[in-house]
């Protein structure tokens, strides 16, 4: 019995050993695409390097950077990166590729979204007709992104009644909460592809520029602490922007539809 | 309900299959919870007997506080110990964060309250008990503290499985401080929780059975082991 037992306890607590490695801070959205899936084997297999991946909102992020607790940060608000690299908390900032944010909403489509002239249009819609809008509300770059939308369309957020309910949650949870109460949401196209609890949910409205979405890579400054492998950050900055990136970015499809495009210029 | 169904034979499946991950984040699971359940008995389990023993003068508020410690909220907890592992915090240059130890600490916080608030509850009433007997046969303070630990010891079982049962379903506080980083400090809870995101329910309850399954089985080998629940035995 004892001898049993010493032999779990060794189990449990081997340590494993291997390549060497770096944290990068990346998107709910990146990770839910299931992008992540493909890009960091190949990384592993192409550079012998393994990314740590802390999957948080943008605004989280951002902030793991500013403390210097990870080594590159991936994320896509280009108002929040700029005053991240003005800040002196990232080194430069990089574009990897873009996707595109969309409007999901039940399929009878209440506010009548589906033919609507623009994004501003959709939203004005949806709050003519007080349908119920989920909201990421947690300073996500989704959520940046969604207010930014709202404030085109020259109305104010802190005016609406409670058809619109901020969730302050991660894409996928907000996801789910628009799937139970049957609320229009806006996403981004990635997540929405891959996300298993559509229910009633449908995408109705996509295509005006306005809903550009680029993601970024931004490495941490080194001058924060001595632990941050800048060099790491370096090397995976130069494999992301590399054909064989593009390759895998472009070639990655769900339903057979493309989710992102590769737009790193070299 | 059909989701349910759908977990029940998702857990089936992912243990017929002996799925690697599921072993990997199932023995990591285990290895933080059973490391901090043994850290924190170590604190918790002297600590309640101590104080069902001895008299001093803040005594009761000190037993006030342990008791409203059992309340605290595992995010905060979780935000303490990120702010102060953090590379930027005061203790960032043991580059703990984002690891199984990061999450250690955690829930040794967590837990270390209830095991010793649970202990001391069980301690008084037997040291009500043993008073007159281990006071007329003039034993020094650590003597009754051992002593009582050793005839109260089912019952500080009861409160260690209490702590090992509040951590090992604990997500709030090492998803912060772990980072749910795959293969690293992923666990079932995070596990769970990143499933669900995803609006995969199947496999995220799934997860969810066989946590529960995981804890039944501790908690049974560890009554086997300590042969309770025994005719003859006490």
């Amino acid at each position: 019995m004892k001898r049993l037992l010493t032999t779990v306890a060794m189990l449990l607590w081997a340590q494993t050993s291997g390549a060497e490695e770096m944290r990068m801070a990346v998107t709910t959205s990146f990770d839910n695409s299931g992008l992540a899936d493909v890009l960091l084997p190949a990384i592993k297999a192409d550079l012998d390097l393994d990314v740590r991946l802390l999957v948080v909102g943008t605004g989280q992020a951002l902030r793991l950077g500013e403390a210097g607790d990870v080594d590159a940060v991936l994320v896509h608000s280009k108002a929040a990166e700029e005053k991240f690299v003005a800040a002196g908390h990232g080194t430069h900032r990089r574009e990897i590729m873009y996707n595109d944010f969309v409007f999901v909403g039940p399929k009878a489509d209440p506010a009548a979204i589906v033919d609507a002239a623009s994004a501003a249009d959709a939203v004005q819609r949806i709050e003519a007709a007080q349908a119920p809008f989920v909201s990421r509300g947690d300073d996500s770059g989704t959520h940046k992104a969604e207010q930014k939308i709202w404030a085109s369309a020259g109305l104010d957020i802190a005016g609406f009644g409670d058809w619109y309910r901020p969730v302050g949650a991660g894409m996928g949870a907000a996801l789910n909460t628009a799937s139970g109460m049957n609320a229009y949401i806006v996403s981004d196209r990635a997540s929405w592809l891959n996300f298993g609890n559509k229910g009633d949910l449908a995408l109705l409205y996509s295509g005006d520029p306005a809903l550009f979405n680029q993601y970024a890579l931004l490495p941490v400054n080194p001058d924060k602490n001595d632990s941050i492998r800048n060099d790491l950050a370096v090397k995976l900055e130069a494999w992301l922007t590399s054909p064989r990136a593009a390759a895998l970015i472009n070639g990655y499809k769900i339903n057979g539809e493309a989710l992102f495009v590769f737009n790193a210029t070299p | 309900m059909v989701d349910i169904w759908d977990g029940f034979s998702a857990a089936f499946w992912l243990i017929a299959s002996f799925d690697a991950e599921l072993w990997e984040i199932s023995l990591r699971s285990l290895r933080v919870t059973l490391t901090a359940l043994v850290i924190a008995s170590v604190i918790a389990i002297p600590l309640g007997t101590y104080l069902a023993v001895q008299r001093f003068r803040y005594r009761r508020f000190v037993i006030s506080m342990i008791n409203a410690l059992m309340g605290l909220p595992p995010v905060v907890v979780g935000l303490i110990v990120y702010i102060l592992l953090s590379r930027a915090g005061p203790f960032g240059v043991l580059n703990l964060l984002f690891t199984p130890t990061a999450m250690i600490i955690a829930q040794v916080v967590i837990i270390t309250p209830v095991i010793a608030s649970i202990a001391h509850q069980s301690m008084r009433e037997l040291w009500a008990e043993y008073h007159d007997l281990l006071i007329s046969l003039n034993t020094s303070k650590w003597q009754r503290i051992v002593t009582l630990m050793r005839d109260g010891r089912r019952n500080l079982l009861t409160a260690a499985l209490a702590g090992f049962g509040r951590a090992i379903g604990e997500v709030g506080a090492i998803m912060i401080v772990g980072g749910n980083i795959d293969h690293v400090t992923r666990v079932l809870t995070t596990a769970i929780a990143l499933e669900t995101g995803k609006g995969d329910f199947a496999l995220a309850l799934g997860l969810g059975f066989v946590l529960i399954g995981l804890a039944i089985v501790v908690n049974l080998a560890i009554h086997t082991l300590s042969r309770t629940e025994r005719e003859g035995q006490w």
